[in-house]
């Protein structure tokens, strides 16, 4: 099957995330808060914002997102 | 049970959440052998809870949700695009839309739910009528609401269509959300939390209508909807009507497996093995995420039926754990539940079963600042709790119902309300009765009976 090999694409497990909005610090135009705490997210964010994305993953207090980055060849 | 051999194959029956976390646990488990997915949509597996949000905000586009792959899957047969139409359990195949007949060693169903339709099915046709399940339903709605419709109705106040209201809010548009019961989102969290959801409801500028229900929706010349009567005689003029009357287990095509398997999903033990019609436990047949329904201990060993997005990853998991793992080496699924819905600008989290209590207690925070928790009691037990901008607190009363604390909770918490006596929960029904099996008993000795599916034309007249 054909896959989009340029595109991040993440997903923020909710039912671990506490609002504790650091990856709407390290990338701002992915993460958001709606709100207090309601996160909304970029799932398939450009890949201008790859490296941000990949600096929210690893700020995560609860270790909530996970990525698939087809060039970084590793995943979380 | 024999171990899985190294050349067995394992099918994997719808490729979403549950599917694909499943198969990939498969893989990170060390099983090797032939793995196949299939699934009725030609779409790699994506991601649903942004389709009544992001997606309808505009903040990304409907084929823009997919699910990024957390373990590398190796060689898999995808089937995309084809329906499961039968399981034959004697052969064993999946037998498919197109003819084919997919053998396997072990399976897992995991063919999650679609939404109930429109009950007049020329109304359900008219343009403008949508229900949001898949990408394509979100990418129709996103699109309608685009072109800044006059008024949305929204047609049951559950979580999805309290969301779908919220987000018509949000882009400034007109919504008239009609809820049978006394209260948007009563079903699941019961009445007294349903009033504080009508008052942020209204505050949102939601016209909302409760105690009511939708007679019919009339279409222009164009065949696009234009108005909705509902059942108080008002006619409300609208361009758009969503449907959001929950949702239905995709079981039809086990219709002839002989499992336990109906509208109310298919039965599992906690180990996620599926159950027969008579009760009996298969040892090679496994089901995961929204189409099941298990017990748990930590509520009466009464089957859950879940749409959660947590439930899901990790039935999905202890399936695929079990799938490939010897009897002794078995685990169950008895994590507590946790769920999540995004609206009006709150985070809106429940940790266990919130209508397994009777009563419920507001244990802090302040409901007038829409931030605070309240927990929920059965029988002098913590059974769950439920948290509105207050998602750091989920961890803490989990672990509290995991460890059967007291109800009401003895916290002593410094943001504690000032008056905090335990009240009725006022669920509209302590339990949704389950439909009874539609099935009757054969033969008289006790190595001979059997539970026998009797089909509706059959079906003695009662």
């Amino acid at each position: 099957m054909q896959f989009d090999s340029a595109s991040v694409r993440i997903v923020v497990d909710l039912t671990l995330c506490q609002g504790y909005a650091q990856c709407c610090f390290f990338a701002p135009d992915v993460f958001r808060f709606n709100g207090q705490e309601a996160l909304m997210y970029v799932p398939e964010p450009s890949d201008d914002q790859r490296e941000r994305v990949w600096r929210a993953v690893e700020a995560c207090p609860v270790q909530a997102i996970a990525v698939e980055d087809p060039d970084a060849g590793e995943e979380a | 049970m024999s171990e899985l051999g190294a050349t067995d194959r394992v099918v994997v029956v719808g490729a979403s959440l549950a599917g694909l976390r499943a198969a990939e646990e498969l893989r990170r488990k060390g099983f090797e052998g032939p793995l196949t997915l299939i699934d009725s949509e030609d779409a790699e597996p994506y991601d649903r809870p942004p389709l009544s949000k992001q997606v309808l905000l505009g903040m990304a586009p409907a084929d823009r949700t997919r699910l990024p792959r957390v373990q590398d899957l190796g060689e898999v047969e995808w089937i995309r695009g084809v329906a499961a139409t039968g399981l034959d359990r004697t052969r064993p195949v999946v037998e498919l839309a197109d003819g084919r007949a997919i053998p396997y060693d072990r399976i897992l169903i995991a063919t999650g739910v679609r939404n109930r339709p429109w009950p007049v099915a020329s109304e359900a046709a008219l343009g403008g009528v949508v229900s949001v399940r898949t990408r394509a339903d979100a990418a129709e709605l996103a699109s309608l609401l685009a072109v800044r419709p006059e008024r949305v109705l929204v047609i049951g106040g559950g979580f999805t269509g309290s969301e779908i209201a919220s987000v018509c809010r949000q882009l400034d548009l007109a919504v008239t959300l009609v809820e049978r019961g006394p209260a948007p989102l009563v079903g699941a969290l019961g009445g007294v939390i349903g009033s504080i959801a009508t008052e942020i409801q209204l505050e949102h500028g939601v016209d909302l209508r409760c105690g009511i229900t939708v007679d019919a929706l009339e279409g222009d010349d164009q065949g696009r909807v234009r108005q909705a009567t509902l059942s108080d005689g008002t006619r409300l003029d609208i361009d758009v009507a969503v449907v959001a009357l929950g949702a239905v287990r995709n079981t039809e095509w086990l219709r002839e497996s002989r499992l336990a398997a109906g509208p109310m999903g298919i039965a599992t033990d906690a180990g996620c093995r599926a159950i027969d019609i008579d009760g009996l436990v298969v040892d090679d047949v496994f089901a995961a995420g929204d189409v099941t329904r298990f017990p748990h201990p930590l509520y009466g060993y009464e089957f859950l039926a879940l749409e959660h997005w947590g439930n899901a990853v990790t039935q999905a998991r202890v399936a695929a754990h079990n799938m490939v793992s010897p009897t002794l080496a078995r685990v169950p699924h008895i994590a507590v539940p946790v769920f999540w819905s995004m609206q009006f600008g709150l985070n809106i989290k429940s940790v266990g079963v919130p209508n397994y209590g009777e009563e419920i207690q507001f244990t802090q925070g302040s409901v007038t600042d829409r931030t605070f928790v309240a927990a929920y009691g059965h029988q002098g037990r913590l059974v769950a709790a439920v948290t509105f901008d207050n998602a750091k607190w989920i961890d803490f009363y989990r672990r509290e119902i995991e460890t059967a604390a007291p109800f009401p909770p003895d916290l002593h918490a410094l943001d504690g309300p000032a008056t905090s006596a335990p009240i009725s929960a006022d669920f509209p029904h302590p339990w949704l009765p389950y439909d009874p099996p539609p099935v009757v008993l054969t033969g008289h000795a006790f190595d001979e009976m059997r539970a026998k599916v009797i089909r509706p034309e059959g079906a003695r007249q009662t």
